[in-house]
């Protein structure tokens, strides 16, 4: 299953890490997402943009077939990875989550301690090293999500005893243990004071070499700051669907919208 | 309600010339709420009083008992012998058959309740849910004298078919166990189930997203964040066990014996008080004051459980923001 999700060929010449094509996206009869296509460069930082209910979540979690657990969701299109459909019927979403990873709006550490958070995934996913390895391992998620030297002291620490700023930063370096191609944030900075907030977005820019990310954000400054992409989305009012009014690079979205509604939206005329 | 607004009853108001209307604030009795409220102080004392009652009576009894000469606390508490006719009084068998009943049917329950509830809280949809929790709860309703019949007619014929006549007596500690392990396992079951359900969500999502399955999700990280209230739910069921009366009663022999054996019948604590008050010992003798003493031994290890469960929990609670 593994072999197959995973194409090795494909990487070298395709643009994009993850593409979305004519996706539309159910919750049982209800329609929340329509036609949706967009791609999500490789090394880039995309921004999903638009008011509440607008399907920018919605969209981004199906991204790694999270919305498979949220009973009646239905995907229709194709989500490409490695010239893979994710909604394929012989993929298996487990291993799709072990390549594109999430971080999601609340920290939620494990009630573990710090060690043992950041070594959860390497272990459900069959790790095989010494206890130095491990412990490396541990050490370079945390230094990659700019954690290690506020913390190292005190690795046996419950996960749940440092701050916020600090518990997310310490979710996205589990997340980067598994070493994963995408990283998706599902509006990583909504619970956190400015300070943390930059050091997030500074920590996005550093994980950009080695990691495509996509991020959804509320917060319009951190879309114009913080992305190289910017898809936006509004609900259309007629079937109360999601839907792509506009996408392109961040600083063209933000400076000339092609589209009167994006403008109106960034300039903060509603939403 | 009509004196409540009185019009110009105030001689100030009268003085500030207009038709204000004045407002009564003052306190006024409330005899219909003092009544109630002192009932109901009354009904949550009840539990207390009762609870000192019982004490009282079972401490005077034992006192009885300790202070006479045929029996020392030494000898109650070291002695392995049970034989009230040739004035031997070593509560040793008694606990022993007591401690087995109840480690067979934690080692029956505490599996079976545990994945019951991993089901129900994890891979249970919803509908399935609704319909289980309450088919389990119902089995807790089931009368222990239903259970203690379901032993000796059903369990023991099958574990003599299995084991061999020769070695499982008619009335054995194994079966009683087994039977009190099944009767716990609501209680294991339903309150675990709570627990798990109350591990945030947010847990689940992050452990799925990092690429674990939906068993290693449950193993890993809902059980160990829900592990006080699962140990807790298994401590209960615990005192329950110990302080099963009927399946013991009917399943596990009327003779006091020291044994590990569970396949021979021995009599437990609680069994053993409901045979002897059941029986026609005379008040006042050494024999009916022993059963007394064998309560407050009973009472003291189910207080000494509920104590260590309230610590476990308070030890071991995540506090999740």
């Amino acid at each position: 299953m593994a072999m197959k999700a995973i194409d090795p060929q494909y990487t070298a010449d395709s643009k994009y890490a993850l593409e979305v094509r004519n996706v539309d996206i159910y919750y049982s009869a209800f329609r929340a997402v329509k036609n949706c296509s967009f791609g999500m460069e490789r090394n880039k930082i995309t921004a999903l943009i638009g008011p509440s209910g607008c399907g920018k979540s919605t969209v981004l979690r199906s991204l790694n077939r999270m919305n498979d657990l949220i009973a009646g969701a239905r995907t229709e299109g194709e989500v490409l990875y490695r010239g893979q459909n994710l909604y394929d019927p012989d993929i298996d979403a487990v291993q799709v989550r072990r390549s594109i990873g999430m971080v999601f709006q609340k920290a939620n550490p494990f009630p573990k301690s710090i060690y043992d958070n950041i070594a959860y995934g390497p272990r459900v996913n069959g790790w095989k090293g010494s206890k130095a390895e491990m412990d490396e391992l541990v050490e370079r998620a945390l230094r990659g999500a700019v954690l290690w030297d506020e913390v190292k002291d005190d690795l046996k620490k419950s996960g749940l005893a440092i701050s916020g700023g600090q518990q997310q930063r310490l979710c996205i370096a589990r997340a980067l243990a598994v070493e994963p191609e995408v990283i998706l944030m599902d509006e990583p900075c909504s619970a956190l004071d400015p300070i943390s907030t930059l050091k997030i977005e500074e920590l996005m820019f550093e994980l950009r070499q080695r990691y495509s990310i996509v991020i959804v954000t509320h917060n319009m400054q951190q879309a114009a700051r913080a992305s190289d992409n910017t898809v936006f989305f509004l609900m259309d009012k007629e079937d109360r669907a999601g839907q792509i009014v506009e996408y392109g690079p961040t600083e063209q979205i933000f400076q000339s919208p092609k589209d009167e509604r994006t403008e109106q939206y960034i300039s903060g005329r509603f939403g | 309600m009509a004196d409540q607004i009185r019009v110009n009853s105030d001689p100030r108001a009268a003085l500030a010339g207009a038709s204000v209307k004045q407002i009564d604030l003052r306190k006024r009795p409330r005899i219909g709420e003092t009544i109630i409220q002192t009932i109901l102080y009354a009904c949550g004392f009840i539990s207390i009083f009762t609870t000192i009652g019982i004490v009282y009576v079972l401490g005077q009894e034992s006192l009885r008992f300790f202070a006479s000469d045929e029996v020392s606390l030494v000898e109650f508490f070291t002695n392995t012998v049970w034989q009230p006719v040739i004035g031997e009084f070593g509560i040793l068998p008694l606990v022993n058959s007591t401690m087995m009943v109840t480690i067979i049917a934690l080692l029956v329950a505490i599996p079976l309740g545990l994945a019951m509830a991993i089901y129900m809280a994890e891979y249970a949809s919803e509908r399935v849910r609704a319909f289980l929790k309450p088919v389990i709860e119902l089995l807790a309703g089931i009368p222990t004298v239903v259970y203690g019949f379901f032993a000796l007619t059903f369990v023991t014929p099958w574990l003599r078919e299995i084991f061999g006549r020769d070695v499982v007596q008619i009335y054995n500690v194994m079966s009683a166990g087994l039977v009190v392990g099944i009767l716990i396992t609501p209680i294991i079951a339903t309150l675990s189930e709570d627990a798990l359900s109350a591990v945030p969500s947010g847990l689940r999502q992050a452990s799925l997203g990092l690429g674990a399955t939906k068993w290693e999700t449950a193993i890993r990280v809902v059980v160990p964040a829900a592990f006080s209230g699962i140990v807790a739910a298994s401590i209960v069921a615990m005192s329950r066990a110990i302080g099963e009366t009927m399946v013991v009663a009917l399943a596990a022999g009327a003779s006091p014996q020291f044994t590990f054996n569970p396949f021979l019948p021995a009599e437990t604590m609680t069994g053993h008080i409901a045979r002897i008050s059941g029986g026609d010992l005379s008040y006042q003798t050494i024999d009916y004051n022993s059963i007394f003493a064998i309560g407050l031994v009973l009472f003291f290890m189910t207080l000494t459980l509920n104590i260590v469960s309230r610590m476990i929990v308070r030890r071991f609670r995540e506090v999740y923001e």
